[in-house]
């Protein structure tokens, strides 16, 4: 055994005397635990892999005993997490595969390839699967948008989105976009990728067969991105800046021709195993298949393509560069699977083989230079059940009335604020940046509640988008993880499909902080309760922890991605009133709930008290209620009420339909309440005077409150509340408030 | 009648083309790979958007020196309709085969929307089936689609007719609003705007079809309809 390959690199010796694996996030007691797995004190290569191999963003070591509080099967459940991404049936031999994933360190530090390797990684997981990618979605915080800092980070998040999705030709239909100081300094990234599979096509990332040979396939491997997962399990500093050749760099265009490449290698059925090389690139990837497979595995790293001179084995194992995939084939199919990718002007080299005796070994100029229990490295990364503490912010706000400010009667002044609020604001400039028409199958592109993509020779469609209101979440961790998933599964519904399941991305502070780590579990249990009870499992997703710096930590965002299926393109709704003369529902029950409003922010400034409240059985009801109503043709457009209320989702469906709207509501509430309270699982829908009737007799047969509050028509959105007027705007007027915000901060 | 659809590495729009012509129009179309040395089976060559060698150097440079780009003047010469849109203009400008080039968006951002163009010459191969002037809606997807070229070249365009559709609002500040041209000839067409992304209601406009339709029409009319379909 090599102790030693580069003079530069210390021995294991000097590793153990000066604590050096502290260096990468080893504590002391986990490293004895490695001395005792290995029998011997590790080298340089091993310590590395062990550490990548060891940390939150690869081994979950402090989310692992909360996630295992999720729901994650169901009757329609094909592959739950554990893999690249989960899977689910939809009938006709079809599934969907979906997977979120955040990328918010690097995009913290170098926002353009943070992001569009985020977009990179995402979609290797959904095409190693086995699926063709349909569509992206992303979900992104970032601080208010006021300074010259957050400018430039939304600016080149979304290019970087936009540079990756948009070459490599599939189309980013949906996300959303919230701004809050909390996310100052610590933006969110998350992309979400959504693939179609036949199911006899479904891949592992396994290494069968002892002797079978493994291959590496994409660009050469460089010196980008080493300890990327390390990177990505700590709290951003000052000293992350000089960290930015953590972050890789990423080439759509290579990953397409990756990505055909390996399509048609899988569709051809000789693949035996593929994963991708994501965090933790090489180390990552053939530990993982080998330990699924019960196998060992032999890298030949002088075989490895190498973009620098003189790389170590400790880079070649810890680089993290981009759109590199590793599979196992049959030695009789090797030349077949040569053929493919040397007809797509694709790096295909034979870097190791399967081995029947459980260990990772590293061979580089004929000397072993790592050799480690592949089990150790996979599974027996110790897991801690962090304390947990309730914070005082929270009992602290539950005495905060949010009514406790004057009544606001400019309603048309307050309605405008918050419509120009970047959280609510239109986020055309974003989504036109983002090519999310190409494949042709767009039937509802972003803007509305979720969008919609056809699914090629079938009737059928997807319903997709991502949800969570950090500030909710904040306030109330479990109610606020309920709401996410509600809310996920309410904008399903209003485009006319059925929710199927979620993936999630856990994005928190430090889980070393008891309150932390209290908000975590609470907001686990929230969501999970919900997708119990609403029936969505989780079927994959990605924990991204440490999002915080010197100046705290962001709000908890637990973000849901959810996909639904819609049954017939004929079910097809959107948000904006469509004819004259169609009446106006509100379903559900407005209270006086103020808490982590919009409106409690763009007007009072402040984000305290507790946030809405929500009754699973009552959205549940709501959700059929509305679904059964669209699916039986009694529904012109449907708007989940969110952000903004009442007033804001008259706002949109008045915008988005070009026409304005009269509403009369008899309210017991103060006007300002009426109009901005965030209260949840209500729902306004539009139809024809024809068929008012039946939809309202229908939905209170389903138990669903519902209200006639008004109808569509004329140029101007006009409010009176119990009789006098409230709010009286011209629909072009808010269209351009609410379209020229984001803009003009831009600008 | 029988169409090609170009697959260069990095080409993203290959498959709407090859659907939009199976919904459109109904005929035979293949994938043709970009090292094809021979496109004479084919009556009509689509140039797919996407991006082509990842668009480096500059976008259609690389794919210009593609063995099948022969194949494509060649057709051209003999008055085949070839049809070049988005990434597969900016790769007939480079080859030589339509004048001028195309900049970055004046906005220096991507841009992807629906956006009106005016038919503003119904008489080539690719319109016949608009009206003069008629306004259709056509999405655009597209960072460098700012039409360039000199003051004597666009007085050859408007001379000869060759300017073929328009913006009414220009999103990427084209020369002259023009999105797109046509050869001298009439026969080779570019344009930045998406007409394959515009074949049904559901995706938001159905206008992008009738060029198909066109294409289908013009080939009848010069070889009789009782051809082989």
């Amino acid at each position: 055994m090599a102790q030693q390959v580069s003079a530069k690199e210390p021995t294991a010796q000097q590793i153990a005397e000066q604590k050096i694996y502290q260096q990468f996030g080893v504590s002391d007691s986990e490293y004895e635990l490695i001395c005792s797995f290995m029998g011997r004190q590790p080298n340089y290569t091993e310590i590395g892999v062990f550490s990548v191999m060891w940390s939150e963003h690869c081994a979950y070591k402090n989310s692992k005993p909360l996630l295992h509080r999720f729901p994650t099967s169901g009757p329609r459940v094909l592959m739950g997490p554990g893999e690249g991404a989960g899977i689910v049936d939809i009938g006709d031999n079809q599934a969907v595969v979906f997977k979120i994933e955040s990328h918010n360190h690097p995009s913290a530090v170098e926002p353009y390839q943070g992001a569009a390797t985020g977009v990179g990684g995402i979609i290797r997981d959904i095409f190693s699967m086995g699926a063709r990618p349909v569509a992206l979605l992303n979900s992104l915080r970032f601080g208010k948008l006021e300074s010259d800092r957050v400018k430039y980070l939304f600016e080149h998040v979304v290019s970087g989105i936009a540079g990756y999705g948009n070459c490599i030709g599939i189309p980013t239909v949906a996300g959303e976009v919230m701004f809050d100081n909390s996310y100052d300094g610590n933006p969110l990234v998350n992309a979400m990728c959504v693939g179609l599979i036949d199911h006899d096509k479904i891949q592992r990332g396994v290494a069968k067969g002892v002797g079978n040979p493994v291959f590496y396939v994409g660009p050469p491997t460089g010196r980008d991105g080493i300890h990327g997962a390390t990177f990505a399990s700590v709290e951003l500093s000052e000293e992350s800046e000089a960290k930015k050749t953590a972050v890789q760099v990423g080439d759509p265009f290579m990953e397409k021709l990756v990505m055909e490449s390996c399509l048609e290698l899988i569709d051809s059925g000789i693949v035996l195993g593929i994963q991708d090389m994501g965090a933790a690139g090489l180390t990552c990837s053939s530990a993982e298949m080998a330990s699924k497979a019960g196998n060992g595995l032999e890298l030949y790293l002088d075989q490895v393509p190498q973009r620098e001179e003189g790389m170590t084995p400790y880079e070649m194992m810890l680089s993290e560069s981009q759109e590199r995939m590793l599979f196992v084939v049959e030695p009789k199919d090797e030349a077949q699977a040569m053929e493919i990718f040397e007809r797509w002007g694709v790096i295909c080299a034979k870097v190791g083989k399967v081995t029947d005796d459980g260990r990772l070994k590293l061979l580089h100029h004929g000397e072993l230079v790592g050799d480690m229990p592949v089990q150790a490295l996979v599974d027996e990364c110790p897991v801690y059940e962090k304390p947990s503490s309730v914070p005082a912010y929270y009992v602290e706000n539950e005495n905060v009335d949010t009514q406790r400010y004057e009544e606001v009667t400019d309603l048309g002044g307050a309605l405008k604020k918050v419509l120009a609020s970047p959280t609510v604001a239109s986020k055309a400039w974003v989504y036109n940046q983002y090519d999310h028409m190409v494949r042709t199958s767009t039937a509802v592109r972003p803007g509305s509640d979720a969008a919609v993509i056809t699914i090629h020779g079938t009737r059928k469609g997807l319903a997709m988008t991502t949800d969570c209101n950090g500030r909710y979440v904040y306030l109330d961790p479990e109610v606020g993880g309920k709401i996410a998933v509600s809310e996920a599964a309410r904008n399903i519904v209003c485009t006319g499909a059925e929710p199927l399941a979620i993936t999630d991305n856990l994005n928190f502070g430090s889980p070393e902080k008891p309150d932390i780590f209290w908000q975590m579990e609470q907001a686990v249990d929230g969501m999970a309760e919900a997708c119990r009870v609403l029936d969505t499992p989780v079927i994959g997703g990605n924990v991204s922890l440490y999002n915080e710096n010197a100046s705290g930590a962001i709000y908890p965002t637990p973000v849901v991605g959810m996909v639904g299926l819609l049954h017939d393109t004929d079910h097809i709704t959107t948000q904006g009133f469509k004819q004259e003369g169609d009446v106006i529902f509100l379903l559900g029950t407005t209270r006086a709930e103020l808490g982590g409003s919009e409106f409690q922010y763009a007007v009072h400034g402040v984000t305290e008290g507790r946030p809405p409240q929500l009754d699973l059985d009552t959205e549940k009801k709501l959700l059929a209620g509305v679904l059964g109503a669209i699916q039986g043709g009694l529904v012109n457009s449907a708007h989940d009420l969110s952000e903004g209320g009442l007033a804001v989702a008259l706002a949109e469906s008045c915008i988005s339909g070009l026409i304005g709207a009269h509403v009369t509501l008899s309210s017991e509430l103060r006007n300002d309440l009426a109009l901005f309270s965030e209260s949840q699982s209500r729902i306004l829908l539009s139809t024809s005077k024809k068929q008012a009737d039946k939809l309202q007799a229908y939905l209170s047969e389903q138990g669903v409150p519902v209200t006639l509050i008004g109808s569509v028509g004329g140029e101007s959105l006009v409010v009176e509340i119990n009789d006098a007027p409230a709010l009286n705007e011209t629909v072009e007027g808010l269209r351009q408030v609410w379209e020229d915000a984001i803009p003009c901060l831009m600008k | 009648m029988k169409f090609a659809v170009l697959v260069f590495p990095g080409s993203n729009c290959d498959i709407d083309c090859y659907k939009a012509v199976e919904e459109a129009v109904g005929e035979p179309v293949d994938y043709v790979w970009h090292t094809a040395t021979d496109l004479s089976a084919y009556d009509c060559i689509l140039v797919p958007g996407g991006f082509s060698y990842g668009d480096y150097l500059r976008c259609g440079a690389i794919s210009r020196f593609a063995p099948v780009m022969n194949e494509v003047a060649k057709a051209a010469e003999e008055g085949k309709y070839i049809l070049g849109i988005c990434n597969g203009f900016q790769i007939l400008t480079e080859a030589g085969l339509l004048p001028g080039a195309l900049l970055r968006n004046t906005s220096m951002k991507f841009r992807c929307h629906d956006t009106v163009l005016k038919v503003v010459n119904n008489q080539t191969p690719f319109t016949n089936d608009f009206d003069l002037n008629e306004e259709i809606v056509i999405p655009i997807a597209h960072g460098e689609g700012n039409y360039y070229c000199d003051q004597e070249t666009l007085k050859q365009l408007q001379e000869n007719n060759q300017i073929v559709f328009m913006y009414k609002d220009n999103p990427n500040g084209s020369l002259a609003d023009i999105a797109g041209i046509s050869n001298e000839q009439g026969n080779v067409i570019g344009m930045m705007p998406h007409p394959e992304r515009a074949v049904s209601d559901l995706l938001g406009s159905a206008d992008g079809k009738r060029m198909f339709t066109s294409i289908l029409k013009a080939w009848r009319d010069t070889h009789g309809t009782a051809s082989v379909r």
